[in-house]
């Protein structure tokens, strides 16, 4: 038994005193066996993973459990004799970019443990670093560690950080969503990269995620978390198809999420009509080209990963950024391309949703007072015509408003908030609401909730939607068409199943296929076909 | 490796064009603080029973005839090489009173700088790192209160106590005429004093501010969690970062340093630059004014610029560009 | 219910500071019910001991020393406060104004603001009253001017922040004019860091103007101010006589005071991260 945790209990600081984040929480861990461990935020992952090595975080503390390492205590140990255990477990942190010292060149970061732990001599630990460089599949590893961190790119850093956790040839190593921060198309090579590198050297992992399908390739054994407390832990294989707790089938159940197919109803003249576009941060190009209708009614997916310009595209129909050429038209009319120059109605018409509801409501004014102004401004609505207009917004979102009326922002959950960023949109009664990544800062069921929701109010009002993401998952459940974009052009769009099933485009089918599936044997049949 | 150090080179460039164009712009704003006076300054300083030609030659002497651009550069250009005018009260020419005093403030300036930056650095950095502890939160109430209490009100407890009590330090610092070095260091002990304890104070407080906010970055907690002990975390780690944030505030605090110069210099009747300014604003002896304060700003601007240099020079970011 | 709240999670050092604060304000704003005599009124000798009549004696003109400290209490702090308040109103709008415009509006605030901050306060202070002459309205103008610039770096710097918000953007879609911006979704979001600072700013103020009065440049006589009281008196020093210290303290308490609830609003505003 390499690792044995019994008990842990940790609280964390909190305005009123100490709140619970681990109630008591067991694990254990054989040499050479990879634990995977999901739930979603707050279920105490990452606390659960820094407290393998020993570590607790300020602000934190251990009320009671042990850590057994090899028998050890590490929680019990004095801080020189933790120190040294250190170098046989290692970390690799979720941000890379961060966590590497900026002034450090990466070659003297990789050789400081191997220093501090006497592991090996300068001129061993090179070489060494260069073998998990090149196993790490980074460019010219015998130069690439004599760059500094800002010189070498976001997946490349990641890769370096798995490589310096490999340098004293840990016995166990703890990830920590090492790939979260990534774009799918890179995510995967690290992925591969990863598990070839571990299961090589026989390391133990501890690998935290929130992702269902990239833990399902990395895992012997899953554990699901939720609140601080273990709700099941079984082999990869049995957990993927056979989960016992209604929690964990409700994780997996969320994936199968489907709008019911619709007929569109042929409408010669689109809610919104993205004519030949071309845009620019100063003299930076960001899209050139880009034209693509929104029909009446329909919710169109623009699918891109970052830098793709998806983004872009929405500042330029909402009239934050005024196009170099090309224009923007809302029922076959154009739409000045200024925001300045637009009149109210056409700024009533278009709406928009945001991907963090924390930043997108004004935390000093309650939700009566945020979904108030819109009906104020846009429609006149004042005394009970507004109070009963706000009765109903609320309904329409799900919300008793007697409860959540009067409250702040501050008050609510992260999905509660985003039903509010909805109803502000439903306020001004638009044609047309943009949708920018709006699930993806949430929990899973969370996420689905906001969806269903999405396609209901669409059915009863006849919204048209763009719907910015890079989640293939959330393409697949809502969208009637898909717009693919890379570096600011089109590289396909059209009908849902034109460009999806299969996918036509080459670029599509790179996407498509890099999206981690919750099948055990995805990432290894990808390396197999030659795709990483 | 990227030896390309040219977008640094250029950085500093701007940088220097910078200070240089903010030096000029103040020397315009001092020169035109004479310009700003309502009515007219030889009228005022004559007083209202001159007789016209008295204020006409007056107004000649001063060159207040001439237009005000042609002034300027009559007085900048007299400023390059060290001709400040004549003093309206003595007559004298400015630099001639200038030339000592300098001196002597330049002296004392460093004396308090050589005791107080090396203590503020160092204290500022180990209450970083014994963040929370009961020398953190001590040195945090008494540094409030240091930079709370004005600059005189030290001075004089100072003085009321190692002086007029203990009888240790000369209450007046006038160093005299060709004083010896040992001599100098002990009559301006309790101004030099005064001026560490206050810049000290504001300088300890910055520099634990930066050294936390350093300490806080993830790259200290990896380090932490490869095993590397707290010094080399400090010394390795945190250090190369906290350089540029701790130079910027040493050069901040020098302008604590100025004004309390000037506070300083009146109470122990130092023979220094901002005792003649203060007087000089007092007698509205302008040449003198604008002398002293060309100097205090110009110094004020060498220093910060010197530290902006000094802080891009120490960033990896810009020393190893792309 | 608030307040309560605040109040019962002070610190000790804050609860200290906000009661003296208290003290002093009733002192100023009792002055005339609490001074036994006129500021400017000459009641006995020069320098009379401590004791008697005099509780704290008499000054270098005769006039009642704690008179003339509850008078100051009443001119100093009142003509440091409204300077204070003036710098705000100034800082705060032109800050708030160059983060909601942006553009050439900030460009031109900016760098004027470079170049008043490019001075030592009080080096800047000193030349400007020279050729303005000394008085109280040139003394809060200039003091107010070069001050908020320091608040207009703090609004614009904290403005700036919640401008890139998403509700700030949702607000300018809907079609928001500035002023509903910056009053409505900008200052309520950074009223507690500008608050902060108006603690940090008085301190600053009033020890500036209790350093001018000190160098003589400050209130004019007979005004009582705490800062000229220690000049007339200071010579008292060097025949270890401490009355002078006793303005000087009056000052120093005031702004420790301060500074110690100021500490504290900026300890909870930066959250339980320590």
């Amino acid at each position: 038994m390499l690792l044995q945790i019994n008990d842990l209990k940790i609280e964390g600081k909190s305005e009123g005193g100490w709140t619970p984040i681990l109630h008591g929480v067991d694990l254990t861990l054989e040499r050479g066996q990879v634990m995977g461990l999901i739930g979603e935020s707050g279920a105490g992952k990452s606390t659960l993973g820094l407290a393998a090595m020993g570590f607790v975080a300020p602000g934190l503390r251990v009320t009671g459990g042990q850590v057994l390492f090899d028998g050890t205590d590490l929680l019990a140990l004095s801080i020189r004799k933790r120190r040294a255990m250190r170098r046989r477990i290692a970390y690799v942190a979720q941000s890379a970019a961060a966590s590497f010292n900026p002034a450090w060149r990466l070659i003297d970061q990789f050789c400081e443990g191997p220093k501090i732990h006497h592991t090996a001599s300068r001129a061993e630990s090179e070489r060494l670093a260069r073998d998990l460089y090149a196993a790490m599949h980074l460019p010219d590893p015998d130069q690439f560690g004599l760059r500094y961190p800002h010189q070498v790119s976001g997946g490349q850093l990641q890769r370096a950080m798995v490589a310096m956790a490999m340098a004293t040839r840990p016995d166990l190593i703890v990830f920590d969503e090492p790939t979260t921060a990534l774009d799918v198309t890179t995510q995967i090579g690290v992925l591969a990269a990863i598990r070839e590198v571990v299961e090589k050297a026989g390391t133990a992992a501890i690998y935290i995620t929130h992702d269902l399908a990239v833990v399902a390739q990395m895992a012997d054994r899953i554990k699901v978390m939720r609140h601080g407390r273990e709700v099941e832990e079984a082999p990869t294989r049995q957990m993927m198809t056979a989960p016992t707790q209604d929690y964990t089938r409700s994780l997996w159940a969320v994936r199968e999420f489907r709008r019911q197919p619709r007929d569109l109803p042929d409408d010669p003249v689109p809610a919104i009509s993205v004519q030949g576009v071309f845009a620019a941060y100063g003299n930076k190009d960001v899209l050139s080209d880009l034209s693509f209708d929104i029909p009446r009614g329909a919710t169109v997916a623009v699918v891109g990963e970052s830098g793709s310009g998806k983004s872009t595209t929405a500042r330029v129909i909402t009239g934050l950024l005024p196009p170099r050429q090309g224009q923007v038209l809302l029922n076959g009319a154009p739409l000045p391309a200024r925001l300045a120059d637009r009149s109210r109605d056409q700024l009533r018409a278009v709406q928009m949703i945001y991907q963090m509801a924390d930043t997108a409501l004004n935390p000093r004014q309650t939700i009566r007072q945020i979904l108030s102004r819109p009906l104020q401004f846009y429609r006149g609505l004042t005394g009970t015509a507004r109070d009963t207009r706000l009765a109903e917004l609320m309904d329409l979102i799900e919300l008793d408003p007697a409860r959540f009326l009067d409250r702040l922002p501050g008050e609510l959950s992260g999905g509660q908030k985003q039903r509010i960023g909805i109803a502000r949109a439903l306020a001004a009664e638009p044609e047309f609401i943009i949708c920018d990544e709006v699930t993806s800062a949430l929990d899973q069921l969370v996420a689905e909730g906001i969806l269903r929701l999405l396609s209901r109010l669409q059915d009863e009002t006849g919204v048209s939607y763009m719907f910015i993401t890079h989640d293939i998952a959330t393409v697949r459940a809502i969208a009637d068409a898909v717009v693919v974009m890379r570096h600011g052009k089109v590289m396909d769009q059209g009908a849902k199943a034109e460009v999806l099933d299969p996918p036509r485009h080459p670029y599509t089918q790179e996407l498509l296929r890099s999206v981690p599936q919750p099948d055990p044997d995805w990432l290894t049949r990808r390396i197999a076909e030659g795709a990483v | 490796m990227s030896g390309n150090a040219h977008p640094l080179r250029r950085l500093i460039l701007v940088r220097l064009g910078i200070g240089l164009l903010t030096l000029w712009v103040i020397s315009v704003l001092v020169f035109m603080a004479v310009s700003l006076l309502p009515g007219d300054i030889a009228q005022q300083v004559l007083g209202q029973g001159a007789t016209a030609e008295t204020v006409a030659a007056f107004r000649r002497e001063l060159g207040l005839d001439q237009p005000l651009i042609q002034r300027y550069f009559a007085w900048i250009g007299g400023v390059l090489t060290g001709d400040f005018g004549n003093s309206l009260a003595s007559g004298r020419p400015v630099a001639d009173l200038l030339s000592a005093r300098l001196g002597n403030t330049l002296f004392l300036a460093a004396y308090a700088a050589v005791l107080g930056v090396p203590l503020a650095v160092l204290l500022g950095l180990l209450a970083a790192l014994w963040r929370g502890s009961l020398f953190d939160k001590s040195a945090n109430v008494l540094t409030l209160t240091a930079i709370s209490f004005p600059e005189f009100f030290i001075a004089y407890i100072l003085m009321f106590w190692l002086s007029v009590q203990m009888g240790w330090f000369p209450s007046i610092a006038d160093p005299g005429p060709s004083p010896t070095l040992a001599d100098r260091l002990v009559r301006s002990f309790l101004p030099a004093l005064t001026l560490v304890l206050v810049v000290t104070a504001h300088m300890m407080r910055m520099t634990r501010a930066a050294v936390v906010n350093v300490l806080g970055a993830p790259y200290i907690q990896m380090a932490r969690l490869k095993g590397a002990p707290q010094w080399r975390i400090i010394t390795r780690h945190a250090l190369p970062n906290a350089l540029a944030p701790v130079i910027n505030v040493i050069a901040l605090n020098i302008a604590w340093l100025i004004t309390g110069v000037v506070i300083v210099e009146v109470v122990f009747v130092y023979p220094g630059l901002g005792q003649l300014m203060v007087d000089s604003v007092t007698n509205r002896d302008m040449p003198v004014v604008q002398a002293c304060a060309l100097i205090f700003a110009a110094v004020y601007i060498l220093l910060n610029l010197l530290a902006d240099v000094l802080a891009i020079a120490t960033n990896p970011r810009l020393m190893h560009s792309r | 219910m608030g307040i309560a709240r605040n109040l019962r999670h002070m610190t000790p050092t804050a609860m200290l500071g906000a009661a003296i604060i208290v003290i002093y304000a009733i002192v100023a704003l009792f002055a005339p019910q609490l001074a036994p005599h006129g500021q400017a009124e000459i009641v006995g000798a020069q320098f009379e001991p401590w004791g008697g009549a005099y509780p704290l004696g008499t000054d270098a003109l005769g006039r009642d020393m704690l008179s003339r400290l509850i008078w100051g209490a009443r001119n100093t702090v009142g003509i440091a406060l409204v300077t204070t308040a003036l710098a705000f109103l100034i800082g705060s709008v032109a800050g708030l104004i160059a983060a909601a415009l942006s553009g050439w509006a900030d460009l031109i605030l900016s760098r004027i603001v470079d170049i008043l901050m490019a001075i030592p306060a009080l080096i800047f202070t000193l030349l400007a009253l020279s050729a303005l002459g000394p008085g109280i309205v040139n003394l809060v103008l200039v003091i107010a001017v070069l001050d908020s610039t320091r608040v207009f770096r703090l609004a614009r710097a904290t403005a700036m922040n919640v401008m890139v918000m998403d509700y700030v953007e949702a607000a300018r879609l809907r079609g928001e004019g500035l002023w509903w911006i910056i009053f409505r979704e900008v200052l309520p979001n950074i009223s507690a860091p500008l608050i902060a600072e108006f603690g940090l700013r008085f301190c600053f103020v009033f020890l500036t103007i209790s350093a001018l009065s000190f160098l003589g440049l400050g209130l004019p006589p007979p005004m009582a101010d705490w800062g000229g009281m220690v000049r007339d008196n200071a010579v008292l020093i060097t025949f270890g006589d401490s009355t002078p210290l006793l303005p000087a303290a009056c000052i120093a308490v005031l702004t420790v005071a301060v500074n110690f609830v100021v500490d504290w609003m900026l300890h909870r505003a930066s959250g339980l991260k320590d």
